[in-house]
Order: C-alpha cells, then structure tokens, then sequence
C-alpha cells in the first residue's frame, strides 16, 4: 500500500540519497571559499553590486542556514527515514523469523566450497564438528541424512540492522541539533578583572540574555612561553545566586565551567582602555613640526598653527596645518588626538596628512619625499603603560545546549552502528558430511550478507582445521 | 641524532621501498619485490622510532606533548599509518604490488614535510587551545582514516590500469591482482576509513564543544570533513544499494582522495579555526 504514494516512491529512492549527498558536498564548498558572515560592506566591495544582490538573495553570505541548504538537509532527512522505514520489515523478518530455516539448496549454488575426505565415519565426526561450529559460530541445527549428516550453524543474525544503526545515529544529531537551536543559546560576555555580569549577549540576535546568576572575574592571567606562543589563558570565575558565591572555579580555554545548564568557556581576551587623560588642546596655539626630508635625511623644525601654511625646506611644497581632532581615527582604529593637514607638493595634487600625536613615524606609511610629525610632544605621553597597570577582560562564551547530550549519543550510536555494519556480516555455514567407505567426504560452504572474501577465506580456514581434527 | 634527522632518513627508506615494489612489479622479480618488503618494514620501523623519539624530545625541552600538533608532525604520522596499513593489507591480503601504489604516497608524504621550506620541522609548544586529551584521540583517528582513504586511491589506480586489458595473460597488467579482488579491496579500505573519518570528526566535534563550546560551527576545515564524509557516503550507497563497482567506484574513491587532500592540505589557504595544522 505505501508503494501506490508517489510521494513514498520519491522519497524511498536511493538515486535521491546520491543526489542529495552529493548536492550537500558541491554546495559546502562555497561556504569555505567565500567567508560567513562577514561584514556587507567587505562583501560589497569584493564581489560588486551585482553579485552581491544575487549571493544575497540566495543566502550566500550564510549559507549553512539558508532555506536552501537547510531544505536539502530534511529532505536527506526524509529520505533516510523512509527508506529505513521502508526496508525495515524485510529486514525485520529475516532477523526474527518465525522459525530458521537452513536452505542446503542455497549453499549448494555457491561457487566456493571447500571438500576434503577425511578417516573417520560421520558419526565420530558428529560431535567434534558440532562442538567446533557451536564454538565459532553459538547457533546450529544438524540434520541426519542418509549415510551421515549435514551441520548448519550461524551467528550475527542482528548484524543486519547496523545500518539502520548509523541511520538512527544520524536522525538524532538532527534532534540534537534541533532542540539546541530552540531552548539553547549562544552568548558571550566581556568582564573586565574585577567586575561582574548576569546577562549575556546573544551572538545571532544581539538580545540580552539573563542567566538567572552573576559571572564574577576575580582576575585574568596570561603566560608565554619562551618562544612568546601564549601557554595559557586563565580566567578565576566565582558564581553567585543573590550575592552568596556558589562555585569558584579557574577556567582555561579546553576546560569550561559549567553551571545551571549553562557552560563558560574561555573564548577571548583583551585590554581595557587606558583612563583617558584630557589632551591638551592644540587648536589655537603655536605647533612645532618636523619635516624629515627624504633624499637628504635633513631634519628641520617649523613653527606653525592651524591655517597657516608654512614651506616645506629642500623646495618640496607649502604644508598647512587645517584641525586638531582630540580623538581621531584611522581605518576604524583608534589612535588618540591628531592634527589633520594639507600637504601640495611642488607637482601632483594636494593631499591629506594625518599626524597623530604619539606616533610619530605614523607619516612615514605615506612613503613621501618628506615625512612630517609633530615635534616636541612630551616623553610621558607616549610611554608605554607598565605590565602591572594593564587591565584586562576576560572574553567569555556562555551556551546553553540542551541538545547536547542527544547529540552525543548520536555519536556513540553512529561510531557502533558504523562498526556493525562494516565490520560485522550475518554469516551462515554449512558442514556436509558423507560416508565413503571407511572414510567420510566433507564439504564446507559459507555466505554472508558482506563482506564475500572475508567468508571465503575463513571457510577455507575451517575447512584446513577441520581436515586436521583428530 | 635527532628525531628530524632519523625521520629525513626515513623519506630514503620509503623511497627505495617504492623504487623496488615498482621495479618488482614491472620487471617481474622477486628479488626487488622481497628487498622492498624488508625496507618498507624497516621505513616503517624507523617512521615509528622517529614518532616516538620526537614525543620525548618534547618532554625534554619542557613542552611535553605527543607530536600531533603542526604540519610536519602531522605529516609523520600520516606516512606511519600509510606503513602500517599497507603492512597489513600486505601481510593478510599477500598482496605485494599493493606495495607499489602504497609506499609513493608514504615516500611524498615524508618528503613534504623533509624538504618543503613551508613545513617547519621546529617542535614547538603547545598552544592554549590544542591543550586538551582530545587532541591524540582525534589526530590519530583521523589520520587513520586519511591513511585508509590513501590507500584505497592507490588500489583504484591499480583498478583502472588493470581494467585497460584485466584479461591479458602475461606483462604488468598481468601481474596486478583481479579487478574484483581491487574492487573488493577498494571497498574493505574505504569502510575502515569511514569508520575512522567519522570517529575523526566526532571525537573533532566533541574537543570543539569543550574548547569554545560548540560542536559544529561550520568552519572550513569541518566542512570539508563533513564534504569528504558526504562523497565516501554516497560511494557506500552507491555499492551497497545501487550495485555500483568497478571504474565508478574506482572514480569516486579517487574524487573522494582529492577531498582527502584538500581538506588537509587546502583549507589551510582558506581562512578559518583551525589554523594549527598549517604551521
């Protein structure tokens, strides 16, 4: 009756599990060439209006979530389930089947057997062949024939679900998946050293999370090691439930807190902000700046302030001074108060100089003919802050995963499973003995559900231990 | 002598293993074919001493770790596991001309990481993020795999030069096994890699859920596992329930080798997490 649905029919096809593997292969790809969710911008530039617009709409740019990909994904889904389904009863019957029968016809089609004639009527034969199958293989029937008998034996009947085994497997990583991505959640919090959170921010959504609990960071710590690779990032946690401290725990990056359902790892790291001190207003005083010019190496000092041009020494152009920002940026990087300028050479068009106060040698990666900074900033200001000043936060991911544990014993599952179906094949033998004489003729015959050579070459093991037994 | 040194001279012993199972194979001697076997052992051997004498090397500079950790290691162990499991195909198979397709990607493996300027033969420290037990369960799982998909590619090579004329009596096509015995071979590897591949990836995707705490998050290097997975699934479906063998199957245990490759090698040109390997 389901074999009428043409629905069934689509689904229960394994031309459709080819195509959908190999769909899901091709189509991965794109994703490890082009970067997941970047910036739209950085997007923009590299592929153009065009492409971008298309790569858009299809997703592209998160493609492992796309309607898409995520379709191809159910109907492999689908398939699995209903072709499982569809071969189970068969495969149930043969399994469990009312009574085992032992077909000598069928063994008798084989191509390979082993014969051999060995002293010895079949009815001394009986018991020593008959303990030697019950040893390899548990399960047997012998049956009398008329001038001696014939020994069937089998094992690993149930072998033959390993793979509705890995099939299973697969479905629940799917559940497992699934019941993540409804009651889980995936957030990162940045502490600094001493401070405390109890919420998380949410890293698709950008929610705010409570966690029902307060994250403390006591303190963060880094070491190196000779070669100056980091050796360890640790951060010491304390939980709190209403201000009493509930667990306390150093988490390093491989060894996460877990607490409530919910587990920390140690994701990150970074340096608070220094305190900013108030920069001195250049605005509406006198500047000192250094022009360096590069053929000769001469360094001169011209004073100047903001709009008034001065020349450039060596004949190299006129300079005007036109704001001072207190906070200025460069390419989305902070680098603290400036002077902006107008720099016309003798030839070319004029252009626009940046000189931040506390790197001077910032002009030099304009690679002009003259690099300009300003001079005669004080020493304190650009010092480095002393290793014990520094203060730093800890970049914490916080998950919650249900579906975790579903998902490893998808694992377990799959990891068995795979080995039952590789490795493990329903195999049957059979042991004809027959009279000849004083002697007896014996033909040993194997099949298997897999696994074809490997049952041959251990029929002719038996048959070579066989001919051997006294 | 140190462990580079002892592992340089294994990139010769493989070599000349190679060298003898192709001229055994081609000239039709025993001679070479017994030679080689006793080099190929012996490459092996000494693979195995260099493997484990670097893991101490490692303690005694202060590091101690096993070494699985960059590229030459990586590389060391994958031409160990190539040995190890030819010598097995070869000892329960008695098929020595395997020994001809095998040995190469041993020899190249060792090569690549002795002679390429890229790959840095340095042990160097752990960082924080390979500190973890998981890292020699899932390594060295992996690596099996890799190692069984290598040499089932080599077997399909043998498969379609053996099927230009499979009835020839005499000459080196003669000399090669059966093409059901190839295709049988073929198959019994790419099972046991599967298998590998995917404790590989399982064991990959629990460390990932205890270092940042998420089993799967699609970076390139997953992917491409999970696309080497999809390709050797599709060939298991297309055997087992379509009656596939022979060339087609021959043709995707090759597709699915350059998968192989490019998720070792490749992804290491594309930007993501697991950058380690590429040092």
């Amino acid at each position: 009756m389901k074999n009428k649905n043409p629905v069934w029919k689509f689904f229960v096809s394994v031309k459709l599990t080819v195509f959908l593997l190999l769909s899901l292969a091709a189509t991965s790809v794109i994703g490890t060439i082009i970067p997941q969710n970047a910036d739209p911008e950085i997007y923009f530039h590299k592929f153009g209006p065009f492409l971008f617009r298309l790569f858009e709409v299809l997703d592209i740019f998160d493609m492992y979530h796309a309607w898409w990909f995520q379709l191809l994904l159910f109907l492999l889904i689908t398939n699995i389930v209903v072709c499982s389904i569809d071969r189970l009863s068969a495969t149930w019957k043969l399994v469990f089947p009312k009574k085992i029968m032992f077909n000598l016809a069928r063994f008798e089609k084989l191509k390979n057997k082993e014969a051999f004639s060995i002293d010895g009527l079949p009815g001394e034969l009986e018991d020593k062949y008959t303990s030697f199958a019950a040893k390899k293989f548990g399960r047997q029937q012998v049956d009398k024939t008329g001038d001696g008998f014939v020994l069937f034996a089998e094992k690993w009947r149930w072998a033959r679900f390993g793979v509705y085994i890995v099939h299973a497997s697969v479905i629940l990583l799917i559940i497992g998946a699934i019941i993540g991505s409804l009651f889980g959640f995936e957030g990162f919090a940045n502490i600094p050293e001493g401070e405390s959170v109890d919420s998380v921010r949410l890293r698709n959504s950008g929610r705010v999370q409570p966690l029902g609990f307060t994250i403390h960071n006591e303190d963060f710590d880094i070491s190196f090691y000779d070669t100056g690779a980091p050796k360890e990032f640790r951060s010491s946690l304390t939980i709190l439930e209403n201000g009493q401290p509930m667990l306390k725990k150093d988490i390093i990056v491989n060894d996460p807190l877990r607490y409530n359902g919910i587990s920390i790892y140690m994701a990150s790291y970074g340096e608070m902000a220094p305190e900013k001190q108030a920069e001195h207003d250049f605005s509406m005083e006198i500047i000192h700046l250094n022009f360096t010019i590069k053929s000769s190496g001469m360094v001169y000092k011209r004073k100047t302030e903001i709009g008034k041009p001065v020349n450039i020494p060596e004949g190299n152009g006129t300079f005007t001074l036109t704001a001072f920002n207190p906070d200025a940026e460069f390419r989305g990087q902070n680098i603290g108060a400036a002077l902006a300028g107008t720099l016309s050479p003798v030839q070319g068009e004029p252009m626009e100089v940046l000189l931040p106060l506390h790197f001077p040698n910032f002009d030099k990666m304009r690679r002009g003919a003259v690099v300009i900074s300003v001079a005669d900033q004080q020493k304190e200001t650009f010092s480095p802050m002393k290793k014990e000043d520094v203060r730093y936060y800890s970049g914490l991911e916080v998950n919650r995963d249900p579906g975790v544990w579903v998902v490893y014993s998808g694992f377990i599952i799959m990891i068995v499973g795979c080995f039952i179906t590789f490795f493990m094949s329903h195999q049957q033998i059979c042991i004809e003995v027959m009279r000849k004489g004083n002697k007896s003729d014996v033909r040993i015959m194997g099949i298997a559900n897999k696994n074809k050579i490997g049952m041959r070459r251990q029929v002719e093991k038996f048959a070579k231990h066989l001919a051997n037994m006294r | 002598m140190n462990s580079s040194q002892l592992l340089s001279f294994v990139t010769f012993m493989y070599g000349f293993a190679a060298t003898f199972y192709i001229a055994a194979w081609i000239f039709k001697q025993t001679m070479p074919a017994k030679l080689a076997r006793w080099v190929a052992i012996a490459g092996i051997l000494m693979n195995a001493a260099g493997f484990i004498l670097r893991w101490k090397e490692s303690y005694d500079i202060g590091y101690g770790h096993a070494p699985l950790s960059n590229m030459y290691e990586s590389l060391v162990f994958f031409a160990l596991t190539i040995g190890i499991i030819y010598l097995f195909i070869e000892i329960r198979y008695k098929a020595t001309v395997v020994g001809a397709f095998a040995t190469p990607i041993a020899f190249l493996a060792m090569a690549y990481a002795s002679l390429s300027p890229n790959v840095s033969d340095k042990i160097q420290p752990l960082i924080p993020a390979l500190k973890s037990n998981w890292l020699i369960a899932h390594v060295v799982t992996c690596f099996f795999g890799y190692a069984a998909f290598a040499v089932a590619f080599g077997i399909s090579i043998m498969y379609l030069i053996k099927s230009w004329a499979p009835d020839k009596e005499s000459g080196i096509l003669a000399r090669l096994p059966g093409l059901n015995d190839l295709d049988e071979l073929t198959h019994q590897m790419i099972m046991f890699g599967f298998l590998f591949l995917s404790i590989g990836i399982i064991t990959g995707a629990v460390w990932a859920n205890s270092a940042w705490g998420s089993y799967w998050s699609w970076d390139p290097k997953e992917t491409w596992s999970l696309i080497t997975w999809f390709v050797y699934a599709t060939l298991l479906h297309a055997r087992t329930m379509r009656g596939w063998y022979g060339k087609r199957i021959a043709y995707l245990s090759i597709i699915g080798f350059g998968a192989v490759l490019f998720t070792y090698f490749g992804v290491n040109y594309l930007p993501g997490l697991h950058s380690y390997g590429a040092v």
